[in-house]
């Protein structure tokens, strides 16, 4: 430790000062460029912390679970950025935004940041809820910047729904607190991490079950699962573009972590109930919900939000299977899937600026109207609907085939769904990038670099992983039992 | 002493499922309000006896946050919103009160059910209190879902956390952090429940949230 130079506390405290720190500067152009800044440093702490490997602090704790999560949060976020400072710009020429909310979504944006990371490293179960608070309520005031009475209806029931939610976690919170108290004694260490991992084995089953069950529901309803998703369209749909992709990206993934840890916990216990087949029945719901629901959608940001219920489903399916190669291919999954899903949207999000609509009945010929963005779009839907080359191809493939080993029913319901979802994507994409182009035709820069950057490590992963990154990822897979 | 403490402990966290049930048949904004900072008032003191029983100081702190916020400044503020935006009227209860309470008996048994089974070796104290405060939360929870208006769904919101809390105060020696943070969540998203108020209003002169459903057509065309 080297007190402030120290990178576990420096990722922490550079997006909550540079939160304070936006409110009080008046330019917007200056502070999407110190947005830009500050997400790239904090993209370097982050490399930082996972060349200085697994560390335990008291208040903050560094394993290679959440090393990996805090990996792709920071990329992702600083890739946004770049992908911000466009669309911001954008949105104020046109008078959408005034420079006032401008200085008020930069300042949000890094406290989103400060409460997703807060959240991953924290080393205490009631911290981590204090953090997944911060960063709901961050999106909620995001959700609702355009102040349209679509936007307002979105993050009214953001808030509602995410409340409840955040409330059954607290419950399951102090439940677990009262699981771990006649074990470990009363104060603060009977909600660190590594303290209940340690004497999980000695805890109450049955308060663990019900527990879990509130901790389920409460982050469930975060990470959007069927039937706690209701949020999830509408929130994704309203706001600014790319709050859609972090939202999408990466606080569906803080949502997973939370669950994920709880899980690990479970299986410490030799009395508790298994939470693999509970996690699998609510993925299977969301999998099957979403990818019939994708059909009828017109909004193309809430058609790519339904995507994203489809592709967390699968991942609590995999994770609800367990085991090694389950593990891995979930853990990849989740990459890949940040990775792609921000990627379209920021196409998406250009899409809807230049046609000036979210209509998709009115988008079409986009790979003649505007070649680069319409082909871009062509390319991540491709990847995300899980053909190959890409990298989402393999981490299916590697589902299906752990879901073969548990029950071949299991395996051939999700290649269905998987094909239900696929078709009804690509029937959109025909829609979007081909035929007759119309509507407006505006020429204006494209914040390419973000798009390339994550299609290409996509389609890399596609191709080969290097064996470095593969052991990584088995043993995170290891950890997760 | 102990079945002093035991007493006090049930009388009060009785009475705030009961000022739950309360607050599920009140029809009258004025009236709801009213109700709510009763219940917070049964909070703070519920809470304040369980810092004597158990002898921990920081818990006085959060029932006199309890106190201050719960049942002064957000009923009073409440109240002024209502004045400001002209809501005087009554609202409506999905499903009617008749059926709402016969819910409410239902999610109380249940809670009853769950929690004394699962928490057969804790203390009797923090037992009898989680069960009592996981009826309170379901309560509020029963109470957004069968209001429409946007102000009695914050204050269902609220008398829910008010379960947390008490459920918080019950589990033993938990640390202060949490109290804290629940409570400081609560006053945030007060404030941003207050900025959506508003906004709300500016937009559609009502706080009616079936009318924000009405303006969204998404449906394909």
């Amino acid at each position: 430790m080297n007190g402030l130079l120290d990178p576990l506390l420096q990722i922490v405290l550079v997006p909550l000062v540079s939160a304070l720190g936006f409110v009080l500067i008046a330019s917007w152009r200056i502070a999407s460029w110190l947005n830009i800044a500050v997400s790239g440093l904090t993209f370097l702490n982050a490399l930082r912390l996972v060349q200085g490997g697994a560390r335990e602090g008291e208040y903050l704790f560094a394993d290679d679970l959440n090393l990996f999560f805090v990996l792709l949060t920071s990329f992702v976020a600083f890739t946004t950025s770049l992908f911000s400072a466009k669309y911001i710009a954008v949105e104020i020429e046109r008078g959408n935004l005034s420079p006032r909310l401008a200085r008020f979504y930069h300042a949000m944006y890094q406290s989103l940041l400060f409460g997703m990371l807060l959240a991953l490293l924290a080393n205490n179960i009631g911290v981590m809820w204090v953090a997944v608070e911060l960063a709901t309520l961050s999106t909620i005031s995001i959700v609702g910047l355009y102040q349209t009475p679509e936007g307002l209806e979105a993050a009214w029931k953001y808030f509602i729904l995410g409340s409840v939610g955040i409330a059954l976690a607290l419950f399951g919170t102090i439940l677990i607190y009262m699981a771990a108290e006649p074990v470990v004694g009363e104060g603060y260490h009977a909600m660190v991490w590594n303290v209940l991992t340690d004497n999980a084995a000695a805890f109450s089953p049955r308060l663990l079950n019900v527990a879990f069950v509130f901790l389920i529901l409460g982050y469930g309803t975060k990470l959007g699962l069927v039937p706690v998703h209701g949020w999830l369209p509408d929130a994704h749909g309203e706001g600014p573009t790319p709050v859609t992709a972090v939202l999408s990206g990466l606080m569906l993934n803080v949502a997973l972590y939370a669950v994920l840890r709880f899980k690990m916990l479970l299986s410490l216990n030799a009395g508790a109930i298994a939470p693999g087949p509970i996690l699998m029945t609510l993925g299977m719901a969301s999998l099957t919900f979403a990818a019939f629901m994708l059909y009828r959608r017109d909004d193309i940001k809430r058609l790519f939000a339904y995507s994203s219920i489809e592709h967390m489903g699968l991942i609590a399916i995999a994770f609800g299977i367990g085991g090694h190669v389950a593990n891995f291919a979930g853990l990849l999954h989740v990459a890949m899937h940040s990775l792609t899903k921000s990627a379209i949207f920021f196409c998406v999000g250009h899409i809807a600026q230049f046609a000036r609509t979210q209509k998709m009945s009115r988008i079409h010929g986009l790979t003649q109207s505007y070649p680069l963005l319409g082909w871009m779009l062509v390319i991540s839907v491709i990847a995300i609907v899980g053909l190959p080359p890409f990298g989402l191809f393999t981490s299916e493939f590697l589902i299906v085939q752990a879901a073969l080993t548990l029950h071949p029913a299991i395996a051939v319901l999700i290649v269905l769904l998987l094909l239900v979802a696929f078709a009804a994507l690509m029937l959109r994409l025909t829609g979007l990038a081909f035929g007759e182009p119309h509507g407006h035709f505006e020429t204006q820069t494209v914040a390419i670099v973000p798009m390339v950057l994550h299609l290409s490590l996509v389609l890399s992963a596609g191709l080969f992983i290097p064996a470095q990154l593969t052991a990584w990822i088995e043993r995170i897979a290891r950890l997760l039992g | 002493m102990s079945n002093l403490a035991f007493d006090v402990a049930h009388l009060l966290a009785g009475g705030l499922v009961l000022a739950s049930f309360i607050l599920l048949y009140q029809d009258r904004l004025s009236g709801l309000i009213h109700v709510f900072a009763l219940h917070a008032c049964l909070l703070a003191l519920s809470v304040g006896w369980q810092a004597w029983v158990q002898q921990s100081p920081h818990l006085y702190l959060t029932a006199v946050i309890a106190l201050a916020f719960k049942a002064i400044v957000i009923p009073v503020s409440l109240l002024r919103i209502m004045r400001r935006l002209g809501i005087h009227r009554s609202i409506d209860i999905i499903g009617g009160v008749g059926t709402t309470m016969l819910l409410g008996i239902g999610l109380v048994a249940l809670s009853m059910v769950v929690m004394l089974r699962a928490t057969e070796f804790a203390d009797p104290l923090a037992r009898e209190d989680l069960a009592f405060a996981l009826s309170v939360v379901l309560l509020g929870m029963l109470m957004m879902v069968t209001r429409r208006n946007a102000v009695s769904q914050v204050i269902g919101f609220m008398s829910l956390e008010n379960g947390l809390i008490l459920a918080a105060a019950g589990a033993k020696g938990m640390p202060l952090v949490v109290e804290i943070s629940v409570t400081f969540s609560i006053v945030i998203a007060f404030i941003v429940i207050g900025i959506f108020l508003f906004r709300i209003r500016e937009h559609f002169d009502t706080v009616d949230v079936q009318a924000i459903d009405d303006l969204r057509g998404e449906r394909r065309e």
